[in-house]
C-alpha cells in the first residue's frame, strides 16, 4: 500500500494576514510560513498507517518554488519516505494544483491520497475534490476517523448534522478535518534523518497541464471593522442593555 | 443567464440555507431552476417551488442520491449542466462535498464560498480566515459557485413554480453509504438560529457546556463552541464555529470563555450584536464585541440565566 500526501507552504496559523497598500493581494513578505495545519493531519495520519503497518511508502508532494522544501523536510522529519517538489513558480488556483496532482497519481499509482480538507490561506475547500473528479476515484472529504482494509476504506466524515460514515473502494481519496488525530512534532534526530530522505524536484511544465487560472483577482481589501464596544459592570447592565439599547432579547 | 442551483436538505425538509442561495442567485440574474435531488423527497421539491423567484424545480427521486453522496450527485449536476451558465449551491458540508468535483468535470475554476454578487462574472469572498476580502473575476463561460449562505437574507415563500420530475439515476459505484450520526437537538441548528451561544476553553469541561444550555432554552438560541473547546475534546465538531467550522451571523452572539483567536472570529464577526464574557480583560474576543463583561463565567453564566 502506498500513500501519497499533497502539503501546502501557508502563512503560519498564529500570523494575521495584512493586505498589501494598493489591494492587490496580501502581504507575505517576511512572514513567517509553515505546513497548512490540515496537511500536517493528512501527513499524520499516512504515517500513523504506515506505522500500524498498513502501508509500505509515504510520499509526500508540494507545488512552489524552491522555498517549499522547507515543509517538505518536515513532512520527511515527521515520517514521510520520500518527497517530491513540483517546481512552479505560478500563482495556481485549485484546479491546476489538481491538474498537476493527478499527473503525480498517474504516475505513482497511490493507493490511498490524503490531502487537508482546505488550506487556510485560499480557503477553497475544492482540491481534494477536484483530484477526486479527474482521477475518477471516490472522495471522503472532511473526515475524523479512516479505517483503511485491504480493498476499501471507511471514512467517518464531519458533516453539519454530525457525522457520516462512507465506505469507499480503493485507490481513494481521503481529506481530513480537525479531529482525526494529533500532529506530533519532529525529534531533532528525525529531523537530522530528513536531510537525507530523497527529494525529487519535477518542473510542473513537464508535466503538460495548462497552469494559468482564469479567475482574475481584482482586489484585496481589508474586512470591514467593527466598531468600539463598551465594557459593561455587571450582569445586570449587560441584560438591560441587551434589551433596551441592542433589543435582541425580548 | 439561467441558473441552476442545487438545494440543501434533508429528504424531508428544505433547508433555509436553500433560502438564502435563492436569494444569492437572484442577484446574478436570470431563470433559476433548483435542482432537488434525493430519496423519497417530493415535498421538498414542493416546498422549493414555492421560493420567491425561482422559476422551474428539478426533482431527481433516486436511491443514489439519498444521502447526497459526492461521486453521484456530482455526476448528476455534470449531466444538467449544460442548459445553465451558472451553476450554484450553499457552502454547507453537502455543497462543500459535491461541488468542485462538478467543476473540475467541466473543467472550471470553482469560486467558494462568495458573500456577495458584484455582477454575473464577479464575486467577493473572503480568504486568510476572514481578514481579507478578495474581489474575484471568472473568465469562464460556465461558473460553478458555492454561496456563503450566512452572508445572505432568506428569499421568501411566495412562488409557485412548477415542479418537474427527471429520472435520472447517476450511480457511479465508487462509494457507498455506510451509516449517520446526527446530533438529535431540540434546539434551532448553528447556522439558522438568530441567537447563538458558544463556549470556549474557558468552560473547562464538556460538563460545564451545561451551564450555556439553560440559557440557550430561554434564548432558543443554539449552542455553539470555539475550536480550543472542540480540539480539548469538550463537545463534539458540529458545534465548531470558525474558519474551517460552521460560519455563523445571528442577530446575537454570546461568545464565553472564549479568547477571540482569528480562526474563531472568522466564523461569527458579521453578527449583529456580539457579547463577550471572558475573566482575561485582554482577550482579544473584547476587540469585536458590543458588549464585554469582564468576568468568571462560573458566577456570570448562573445570574445570566436568572434574570433574563
Amino acid at each position: 500500500m502506498k500513500i501519497l500526501v499533497p502539503i501546502k507552504r501557508v502563512i503560519d496559523y498564529n500570523v494575521k494576514a495584512r493586505v498589501k497598500a494598493d489591494n492587490s493581494d496580501v502581504d507575505l513578505a517576511n512572514v513567517k510560513m509553515a505546513m497548512n495545519p490540515f496537511c500536517e493531519i493528512a501527513v499524520e495520519e499516512a504515517v500513523r498507517l504506515k506505522e500500524q503497518g498498513k502501508a509500505e511508502e509515504v510520499i509526500v508532494v508540494s507545488i512552489g518554488d524552491k522555498s517549499c522544501q522547507e515543509q517538505l523536510r518536515t513532512a520527511l522529519a515527521l515520517g514521510a519516505d520520500r518527497a517530491i517538489q513540483i517546481d512552479s513558480d505560478a500563482k495556481l488556483g485549485s484546479l491546476q494544483v489538481a491538474k498537476l496532482l493527478k499527473e503525480l497519481v498517474d504516475k505513482e499509482q497511490p493507493n490511498l491520497v490524503i490531502l487537508g480538507k482546505q488550506s487556510i490561506d485560499s480557503d477553497n475547500n475544492q482540491t481534494g475534490q477536484m483530484l477526486a473528479a479527474l482521477t475518477n476515484l471516490p472522495q471522503g472529504t472532511f473526515a475524523s476517523k479512516v479505517d483503511l482494509e485491504a480493498d476499501k476504506v471507511q471514512v467517518t466524515r464531519e458533516v453539519d448534522g454530525g457525522l457520516q460514515t462512507v465506505s469507499l473502494s480503493l485507490p481513494a481519496i481521503v481529506t481530513t478535518d480537525l479531529r482525526l488525530n494529533e500532529p506530533r512534532y519532529a525529534s531533532l534526530p528525525n529531523i537530522m534523518k530528513a536531510k537525507r530522505k530523497p527529494l525529487e524536484v519535477i518542473p510542473a511544465a513537464d508535466l503538460g497541464v495548462e497552469l494559468t487560472s482564469k479567475v482574475k483577482v481584482l482586489k484585496v481589501e481589508e474586512p470591514s471593522q467593527r466598531g468600539g464596544g463598551v465594557i459593561v459592570e455587571s450582569v445586570a447592565e449587560l441584560v438591560e442593555k441587551l434589551k433596551n439599547e441592542a433589543k435582541v432579547i425580548a | 443567464m439561467s441558473i441552476l442551483l442545487v438545494a440543501e436538505h434533508d429528504n424531508s425538509e428544505l433547508k433555509v440555507d436553500t433560502l438564502k442561495a435563492v436569494n444569492a442567485a437572484s442577484k446574478i440574474g436570470g431563470d433559476i431552476t433548483v435542482l432537488v435531488a434525493g430519496l423519497n423527497c417530493s415535498g421538498v421539491a414542493d416546498e422549493a417551488s414555492k421560493i420567491d423567484g425561482v422559476s422551474k424545480v428539478l426533482l431527481a427521486d433516486n436511491a443514489a442520491y439519498e444521502h447526497s453522496l459526492a461521486e453521484n450527485l456530482g455526476a448528476l449536476v455534470v449531466d444538467l449542466a449544460s442548459d445553465y451558465s451558472h451553476i450554484l449551491a450553499p457552502a454547507t458540508t453537502t455543497g462543500k462535498n459535491f461541488m468542485p468535483r462538478v467543476a473540475a468535470l467541466l473543467d472550471v475554476e470553482q469560486i467558494s464560498d462568495i458573500i456577495s454578487v458584484e455582477g454575473s462574472d464577479t464575486f467577493t469572498r473572503p480568504i486568510y480566515a476572514g481578514n481579507a476580502i478578495a474581489t474575484v473575476q471568472s473568465e469562464y463561460a460556465k461558473k460553478v459557485i458555492t454561496i456563503r449562505t450566512s452572508a445572505f437574507d432568506k428569499a421568501a415563500l411566495t412562488g409557485s413554480a412548477e415542479v418537474v420530475s427527471i429520472g435520472s439515476e447517476q450511480n457511479a459505484g465508487l462509494s457507498s453509504f455506510v451509516s449517520q450520526e446526527l446530533t438529535e437537538s431540540e434546539r434551532p441548528e448553528l447556522t439558522a438560529a438568530s441567537v447563538v451561544i458558544s463556549g470556549g476553553r474557558g468552560m473547562q469541561n464538556g460538563e460545564n457546556f451545561k451551564l450555556l444550555d439553560g440559557i440557550a432554552d430561554k434564548l432558543g438560541a443554539a449552542v455553539g463552541a470555539s475550536r480550543a473547546a472542540v480540539d480539548a475534546g469538550f463537545v463534539p465538531n458540529d458545534m465548531q464555529v470558525g474558519q474551517t467550522g460552521k460560519i455563523v451571523a445571528p442577530d446575537l452572539y454570546i461568545a464565553v470563555g472564549i479568547s477571540g483567536a482569528i480562526q474563531h472570529l472568522a466564523g461569527m464577526k458579521d453578527s449583529k450584536v456580539i457579547v463577550a464574557i471572558n475573566k482575561d480583560a485582554e482577550a482579544p474576543i473584547f476587540q469585536v464585541a458590543d458588549y464585554g463583561l469582564v468576568a468568571d463565567l462560573f458566577e456570570a453564566l448562573p445570574e445570566l440565566e436568572t434574570s433574563i
